[in-house]
């Protein structure tokens, strides 16, 4: 019996003002196991396109009212994927060489020698079956290239998506820069996940987290046998991102040597591995990201100036949390939202005072300890709403005051704390900090204090 | 029990029709007879093309019949068309009663070789089976060595066997008539 699989579930429809074309025809591709649909002029075949999903299109040139070609043309305005395949006689072979230059898959002649018309169907819907697959595969890689952990609406985030969306279709070398929890890697992936390499791997490496000899054996890939423990062989980084993007985590720390041999690599798209004496060529892109500040470091002496010019082609600043508060809630209940998903629970809000927490908390570790804040929360809070005991202590309870911080710092915290428990009742909050309330007025003014929304 | 009968309408010499028949009969588990029909076939001889309108057979075949369930296969040495297509074997209504074969292409001496009224007889035999498959609603079977697979060469039809395979088989077994 047919496999439900395969013909069935292909859809043709025939058009053709000659009844007997379109019930032979029918006939045929019924006993083939095709889904049939049958039109016999170009309105009712409109039609038909529009209520049921075709796969291909068998079409008669030569139709009374609009033709075949002009129906093609039509076709092709709603659906570029859908096969037409151009039924013609002999006398107007012209015309399907026309129709098979504005698209047509292929043609056939009247009358159709059965073993052509068999072979074309099924290499068409062979093709059509493929395209739906491509199409699926194609929409999980993007599923999984999508970046959606990078959140904000501030005008310093739109200005670096505005980045990402233009260097990412370029091959050029992108260097991003930010204080550390910032999301470098994200914006990293997102760049890749937007250039033509997607379908290739980024491969990250974080150049801080080992020591020389290891990054280069990392890097490189080495032969076996090339120092004590390697006992196989090995592809090195380098390799791996053949085709995608190499992105090189903290390349501020790199060793001198380290940073000669990847100039060379920069340079000349070939290297050998650790050991070994074959040369490899590869093609990847580069980005790099550092917290550090480069310049000082070229000036010091510790990092290339010629592989800073190197790196530096396109730089994008991720601006840190605390210049961005504005972000802080979408960000906030982003994280809600994915760990609730991740934790199988119901998403929760924050409560007034856990918000202005928030929003106020300096968050030196950046988005990450906003994320990392957020699970914490997730995970403790019994509540309906996160409290602002849910928070991480360190959060709530260092607003007495932590070392390293500056005495406006602890002000402007306090504020916040006691504006929060007081539900932002300006004169129960000025009572319980000992001030009047011209002066709270004047500190929310000099801090930039909102009330939540 | 499935009836069939089985009208030769100018069918070739060469096919022993009452064995044809009890072949059939075994295959099919039916009860298939020969029977003839008044079926005027030479009014579906198209003169330009020199072939006869199978599907105006098949139409003849049922006019003429007497009505109730029998199955109709119609047995013929001419070469069958279908208006778009330039030959055809033989035509099937779907799940339905009526089917038509024809020998003019699975003769040997048509491509030139020797005559070999053993291939025809088998080929014609399985291009009965087929077209009878079909009016069980069977369609064509790609999966399996099955006498349902889709043929337009008579390479084809030599290649498959004359059964139905473990999916088709059980279609023709449950028919109710």
């Amino acid at each position: 019996m047919t496999d439900p699989l395969s013909t069935s579930s292909i859809h043709l429809l025939v058009v053709d003002d000659e009844a007997s074309v379109r019930e032979s025809l029918e006939q045929w591709f019924l006993e083939d196991g095709y889904s049939v649909h049958t039109a016999e002029n170009a309105a009712a075949a409109l039609d038909i396109l529009q209520r049921e999903r075709i796969d291909l299109v068998l079409l008669d040139i030569k139709m009374p009212g609009m033709d075949g070609l002009a129906l093609q043309e039509r076709i092709r305005e709603f659906d570029t994927d859908i096969i037409i395949i151009i039924i013609t006689a002999f006398a107007s072979v012209d015309t399907a060489v026309r129709a098979l230059k504005a698209g047509a898959f292929d043609y056939v002649t009247k009358p159709i020698d059965p073993d052509e018309l068999s072979t074309m169907v099924r290499n068409a819907a062979q093709q059509r079956r493929l395209a739906r697959e491509n199409a699926q595969l194609r929409q999980t890689v993007d599923a999984l290239h999508h970046i959606d952990d990078i959140v904000g609406a501030s005008e310093e985030m739109v200005k670096v998506f505005d980045l990402v969306r233009t260097v990412a279709p370029t091959k050029s070398t992108v260097l991003i820069r930010g204080e550390s929890g910032t999301g470098k890697e994200l914006i990293a992936r997102a760049i890749h996940a937007n250039s033509t390499r997607k379908y290739f791997p980024i491969i990250p490496v974080n150049c801080g987290a080992l020591s020389e000899s290891l990054l280069e054996s990392e890097l490189f890939g080495h032969e076996k046998g090339s120092f004590t423990g390697a006992q196989y062989r090995r592809k090195g980084k380098f390799e791996m991102a053949n085709g995608g993007t190499l992105f090189l985590d903290e390349i501020g720390t790199l060793a001198p040597k380290t940073q000669v041999d990847l100039l060379r690599v920069l340079e000349s798209h070939q290297f050998q591995r650790v050991g070994g004496e074959q040369t490899i060529h590869v093609d990847f892109r580069l980005i790099c990201a550092t917290n550090a500040d480069l310049e000082a470091a070229v000036r010091d002496g510790t990092f290339r100036e010629d592989l800073y010019y190197r790196i530096n082609v396109f730089a994008i600043t991720i601006p840190p949390l605390r210049e961005r508060r504005g972000d802080i809630p979408m960000l906030a209940e982003h994280f809600v939202h994915k760990y609730a998903r991740l934790m199988n629970r119901t998403a929760k809000e924050f409560s007034e005072g856990a918000m202005s927490l928030l929003t106020t908390y300096a968050w030196p570790g950046n988005v990450r300890e906003l994320e990392n804040a957020v699970e914490r929360a997730m995970v403790v809070s019994s509540r309906p709403f996160i409290e602002e005991e849910d928070l991480p202590m360190h959060l709530s309870t260092r607003a007495a005051g932590a070392a390293g911080e500056s005495l406006a710092d602890v002000e402007r915290r306090h504020i916040v704390q006691v504006l929060s428990e007081m539900n932002w009742n300006i004169t129960r909050s000025a009572e319980r900090l000992a001030i009047d309330r011209v002066t709270l007025y004047n500190k929310i003014e000099k801090y930039g204090l909102k009330r939540p929304e | 029990m499935t009836d069939i009968l089985l009208i030769p309408l100018e069918a070739d010499r060469d096919l022993s029709l009452d064995e044809f028949a009890a072949d059939l009969g075994q295959v099919l588990a039916a009860r298939v007879t020969v029977g003839a029909l008044p079926v005027p076939i030479r009014e579906a001889y198209d003169a330009s093309r020199r072939q006869y309108h199978s599907g105006r057979i098949l139409q003849m075949l049922l006019d003429t019949a007497p009505p109730g369930k029998t199955k109709l296969l119609g047995v013929t040495s001419h070469d069958l068309f279908l208006p778009v297509l330039t030959y055809i074997f033989g035509q099937a209504q779907l799940a339905a009663r009526a089917c038509i074969f024809s020998s003019f292409r699975l003769r040997n001496d048509l491509y030139g070789l020797a005559p070999s009224s053993h291939l025809l007889r088998r080929r014609s035999f399985k291009e009965a089976l087929h077209e009878l498959g079909h009016t069980y609603g069977l369609r064509h079977c790609a999966d399996e060595p099955c006498v349902m697979n889709a043929s337009t060469y008579v390479e084809d039809i030599d290649i498959k066997p004359a059964e139905f395979c473990a999916s088709c088989s059980p279609v023709i077994h449950r028919a109710e008539f």
